[in-house]
C-alpha cells in the first residue's frame, strides 16, 4: 500500500519523478523482552525540491525511520521493505555500496553536531576527508576551496576555515555539520531535529538555511521533528506518525487546516502556540512497541474509537485529493460495510 | 489572583551572581569572572506566576537558584517576606526551606531510583520533622499523590520512579516539592521534557495546585508560548540582564525591547498561512559570558541598534566575517588582502589597529562601507584614520542601557531615550 503517491495540491515543485520511494520500511530493535518495531511497514515518496515534515513525540519511530534510510543502525537492528533512491535500492545494500551512496547521494543531519566532528580535526580537514574519500581525483586546494565556499554559503566565514569544532558556537557548528552534509551535492538530506538543542532565534536561522538548500540547489529534504511549528513554517507536506506508523499524510495546508486523523487532531490541539487560550492534551500514553495493541495503535487514546479500530489496521483512505488518513472514519479505509450489525466481522474472521 | 497593591513576596534589588573561571580567554593567565546574574531588579507578588524568560546561557537558572540560596549572590538583596535573606547562611536558611520550593526539569535527576515513591515523595517531610511516624509520613504522600493525579495513591506508594511513565514522574516531582506547602515555588522548565501531548496536563495541574494551595510560582522557560499562557507577568533575560519585564499581556501585545520582538518573531507557529509573515531576525548567537559586549549586550545582534548601543572593535572584526560570506570569492580575495590577516588586528573597545593593511585600500575600504551604511556597526565608527604603521578605526561611547518605565513595563533600550546605568555598576 502506498500512501501520498498521487498527491497534486500540494503545490509542490513540477517534477513528477520521485528522488527517493520508500515502501514497506519496518526498523526493528531487538530487545531482551522481544523484538521492538520501531517502524512498521511504512511507505512514502519524496520528490526534488521538496520537503517533507516527519512529525511525531518520542518514541513514535521518526528517528528510526531516518537511521533505517541511511542504515546507520545498531548493531541487531533489522531494516526489511524498500527504499530506492533514484533507482538504487538502499534496504540490504552492501557496506562499500553504502560508503558511497552516503554523503554523495543521501546525507543525514544530526541533533547534536559536537559529537559528529572530530574535535581533533580542523574543520577544512573534515571536508577535505569527505570530499577526496569519494573523490580520490580532487587535490587537496581544490578540497579546501570546495569546503570554503560550502561553508560559506552555510555563513561561516572564509576565514574561519582552518579553525577547530570547539571554536564554534552551537549554531556555527551545526551549519558546520550541514556544509559538511552538502559538499558533495547529495540528492536527499534527511535532517533530524536539526534545531531541536538550539535556541529558538538560532533556530530560525539554520530552518532559513535548509530551506534556501531546497530552493536553490533542488535538494529532498526530509525534516524530522516533533515541532508542529517548525512543519508549518518550512515544510510541502508532512507525514505524521504515531507509534511506527504513518496515520496521516498530505500537503501541510491540508493536514494543518483540515487534519483528519484523531491523533493528528489532538497533537494540533495540545500544541501551546502564542494564540493557546485553553490546555488540551490527549488522554493516556503511547503504547509499548513491544507488545502494541492490535489494530490501529492509537485506538485505546482515541476518543472516536469504534469497535473495528481493535481488529485491524485502517487502510490509507484519501478523504481530500491527497490528504491520507489511516483511519475507520473515512472511506476507503477498509471499514466493514455500516449495513452489518458490529461484531459479526470478527465472527466470520473466525470462522 | 493578583491585586495590584498587594505587597511583593519577593523583592529582588540589583542582585549579581558571578562565578570565578580560572584561565580564562585572556592573555597573561589572570582569572575571570562569568556574570551570570548581572545587576537584576524585579519583585513578584503573591499569587502570582512570574515568568523567567531566556534562551540557554541568559542566566535565568543561576538567577531562580540564587532566590532559592542555592547559589550564593556576589551582590544585592533578596527580600523574602520584607526580610533580606540575600546574606543568609544555611544554618539561617533551614526554617525557611520548607517555604521555598524548587521544581526541576529533568524528573530522572530529581527522584533518587533507590528510593520507593512513598519515600522519595516523603523526604521532605521527614528532613523537616513536619510527621513523627511512618504512618502519617505516608497518608500525608497519598493524600499529595491524588491531589496530583497519581491515583488511585495505594498503587504507586511502594513503586519506583522507574515504574511510572515520563509525565507521571514529573507529577511525582511536583508532588515532592509541595508536601512542605511551601509559599513560593521555582519551577525550572517544568514542562520541557514532556511530549505535547501530555504537556498541557502537567502545566494544567500547575496551575490547579497554585489556585488551590495559594502558591507564587517563578516560572523559569525559554518557551515564550509557554510563559504567555501561564505566566502573569514576565521578565527577559538576555545574557544576565533583564532587559525588560511587566505584565504578560503587554509584553507579547507591544514589546519595547528588540530583543523580545526578535522572540516573538522567531517562534515557528503551527499555521502555514502565517508563514511569510515579516520576522525580524537577529543575526547570530548569544555571545560568550566570558566576553560579553560591551554596552547593550544584545547591540551586536539587534536589528534596531544605533550610534550609542555599545559599538566596540570586535563588531567591525565580526562584520568583515559576516561580509565574507556574502561577496563573492574575488571581492573576498581583494578586502583581505586590504585588511592583511584578521588575525594580526590590534582589537579594543575603542579602536581597531590594522598593522598589517595595505593603507592605499584600507582606507577607502572602510570609508566606503560607513558612507553607504554596510552595517551598524559604522552608526558607532567616529574615525577612520592612519598613523604610523596601521590603519586605525575609532569607536564613539556606547553606554550600557538601565531599565526604565514605558508604558507599563520596565526596559533596558536606548531606543526609549538614553538612560546610563550607574557607572560603578557598568562594566568599564
Amino acid at each position: 500500500m502506498t500512501s501520498a503517491v498521487s498527491d497534486t495540491a500540494s503545490g509542490r515543485p513540477p517534477s513528477n519523478v520521485p528522488v527517493l520511494q520508500v515502501r514497506d520500511l519496518s526498523v526493528a530493535y531487538g530487545t531482551p523482552r522481544g523484538s521492538l518495531g520501531a517502524v512498521d511497514r511504512i511507505s512514502f515518496d519524496l520528490y526534488p525540491g521538496e520537503s517533507l515534515g516527519v512529525v511525531g513525540e518520542s518514541g513514535c519511530g521518526k528517528s528510526s525511520m531516518g537511521r533505517g534510510l541511511m542504515q546507520l543502525l545498531p548493531a541487531g537492528a533489522e531494516v526489511s521493505g524498500s527504499a530506492t533512491l533514484a533507482g538504487r535500492e538502499l534496504v540490504g545494500a552492501s557496506d562499500q555500496q553504502l560508503r558511497r551512496l552516503r554523503g554523495e547521494d543521501i546525507a543525514l543531519v544530526f541533533q547534536e553536531p559536537m559529537t559528529r566532528l572530530d574535535p581533533l580535526m580542523k574543520v577544512s580537514a573534515h571536508f577535505v576527508e569527505a570530499i577526496r574519500a569519494h573523490r580520490p581525483g580532487v587535490d587537496k586546494d581544490e578540497a579546501r576551496h570546495m569546503a570554503r565556499e560550502a561553508l560559506a554559503q552555510m555563513g561561516i566565514p572564509r576565514t574561519r576555515a582552518d579553525n577547530y569544532p570547539h571554536e564554534f558556537s552551537g549554531g556555527m557548528r551545526q551549519r558546520i555539520m550541514i556544509a559538511l552534509g552538502i559538499v558533495l551535492k547529495p540528492a536527499v538530506v534527511i535532517a533530524d531535529e536539526p534545531t531541536t538543542a538550539l535556541d529558538v532565534i538560532v533556530e530560525a536561522q539554520i530552518l532559513d538555511l535548509l530551506d534556501r538548500l531546497r530552493a536553490d540547489e533542488r535538494v529532498g529534504l526530509i525534516l524530522i521533528t516533533h515541532n508542529l511549528g517548525i512543519v508549518a513554517e518550512t515544510c510541502d507536506r508532512v507525514a505524521v506518525m504515531y507509534a511506527g506508523h504513518i496515520v496521516e499524510t498530505g500537503s501541510v495546508e491540508q493536514v494543518f487546516n483540515d487534519p483528519k486523523h484523531p491523533y493528528t487532531r489532538g497533537l494540533m490541539a495540545s500544541t501551546i502556540s502564542l494564540e493557546t487560550t485553553a490546555l488540551h492534551s490527549i488522554e493516556g500514553y503511547p503504547p509499548d512497541l513491544v507488545d502494541p495493541p492490535p489494530g490501529c495503535r492509537f485506538h485505546p487514546r482515541c476518543p472516536d474509537a469504534m469497535y473495528q479500530c481493535r481488529e485491524k489496521i485502517p487502510e490509507h483512505a484519501e478523504p481530500n485529493p491527497g490528504q491520507h488518513a489511516s483511519c475507520y472514519l473515512y472511506p476507503g479505509s477498509g471499514q466493514p460495510d455500516p449495513e452489518e450489525p458490529p461484531g459479526t466481522l470478527a465472527a466470520a474472521l473466525h470462522a | 489572583m493578583t491585586t495590584p497593591q498587594a505587597q511583593p513576596l519577593l523583592q529582588v534589588e540589583d542582585l549579581s551572581t558571578f562565578f570565578p573561571v580560572r584561565g580564562g580567554l585572556f592573555g597573561g593567565g589572570g582569572s575571570a569572572v562569568v556574570r551570570a546574574v548581572d545587576n537584576i531588579s524585579f519583585d513578584i507578588r503573591p499569587g502570582e506566576v512570574f515568568g523567567l524568560v531566556g534562551e540557554s546561557g541568559s542566566g535565568k537558572t543561576t538567577l531562580g537558584r540564587t532566590l532559592l540560596k542555592l547559589v550564593d549572590p556576589t551582590a544585592g538583596a533578596i527580600r523574602y517576606k520584607g526580610t533580606d535573606i540575600a546574606g543568609y547562611t544555611e544554618r539561617q536558611m533551614r526554617p525557611l526551606r520548607r517555604e521555598l520550593a524548587l521544581i526541576f526539569q529533568d524528573p530522572n535527576a530529581s527522584l533518587n531510583p533507590a528510593m520507593t515513591i512513598v519515600q522519595g515523595v516523603g523526604h521532605p517531610l521527614r528532613i523537616h520533622g513536619i510527621t513523627s511516624s511512618r504512618a502519617q509520613t505516608r497518608s500525608r504522600v497519598a493524600e499529595m499523590l491524588e491531589r496530583v493525579g497519581l491515583s488511585p495513591a495505594e498503587t504507586f506508594l511502594d513503586k519506583y520512579p522507574e515504574d511510572v511513565s515520563g509525565g507521571q514522574k514529573q507529577r511525582l516531582v511536583i508532588a515532592r516539592a509541595l508536601i512542605t506547602e511551601p509559599a513560593f515555588v521555582v519551577a525550572d522548565e517544568p514542562v520541557a521534557a514532556l511530549d505535547m501531548s501530555v504537556r498541557a496536563r502537567v502545566l494544567q495541574l500547575m496551575l490547579d495546585l497554585q489556585r488551590d494551595l495559594g502558591l507564587t510560582y517563578l516560572f523559569i522557560t525559554h518557551d515564550l508560548a509557554t510563559a504567555r499562557f501561564v505566566c502573569d507577568r514576565i521578565g527577559i533575560l538576555y545574557l544576565g540582564s533583564l532587559v525588560e519585564w511587566g505584565p504578560a499581556r503587554q509584553l507579547f501585545d507591544d514589546p519595547q525591547h528588540p530583543y523580545t520582538r526578535s522572540l516573538l518573531d522567531a517562534i515557528p507557529l503551527p499555521d502555514p498561512r502565517r508563514r511569510h509573515r515579516d520576522k525580524q531576525l537577529p543575526t547570530g548567537e548569544m555571545p560568550d559570558a566570558l566576553n560579553p559586549p560591551a554596552g547593550c549586550r544584545f547591540h551586536p545582534r539587534c536589528p534596531a541598534a544605533f550610534e550609542v548601543c555599545g559599538w566596540e572593535g570586535a563588531d567591525l572584526i565580526d562584520f568583515l566575517e559576516d561580509r565574507w560570506t556574502v561577496v563573492d570569492e574575488p571581492t573576498f580575495e581583494r578586502e583581505l588582502a586590504a585588511t592583511g590577516p584578521l588575525d594580526s588586528a590590534e582589537v579594543a573597545r575603542d579602536e581597531v589597529r590594522f598593522p598589517k593593511a595595505d593603507h592605499g585600500a584600507l582606507v577607502p575600504l572602510l570609508r566606503g562601507l560607513r558612507d553607504e551604511e554596510a552595517g551598524r556597526v559604522f552608526t558607532g565608527v567616529t574615525d577612520v584614520t592612519t598613523d604610523a604603521d596601521a590603519v586605525v578605526v575609532r569607536f564613539g561611547e556606547g553606554p550600557a542601557p538601565a531599565l526604565q518605565p514605558v508604558q507599563s513595563v520596565q526596559v533596558a533600550c536606548h531606543l526609549h531615550g538614553v538612560v546610563e546605568q550607574p557607572s560603578d555598576l557598568s562594566r568599564g
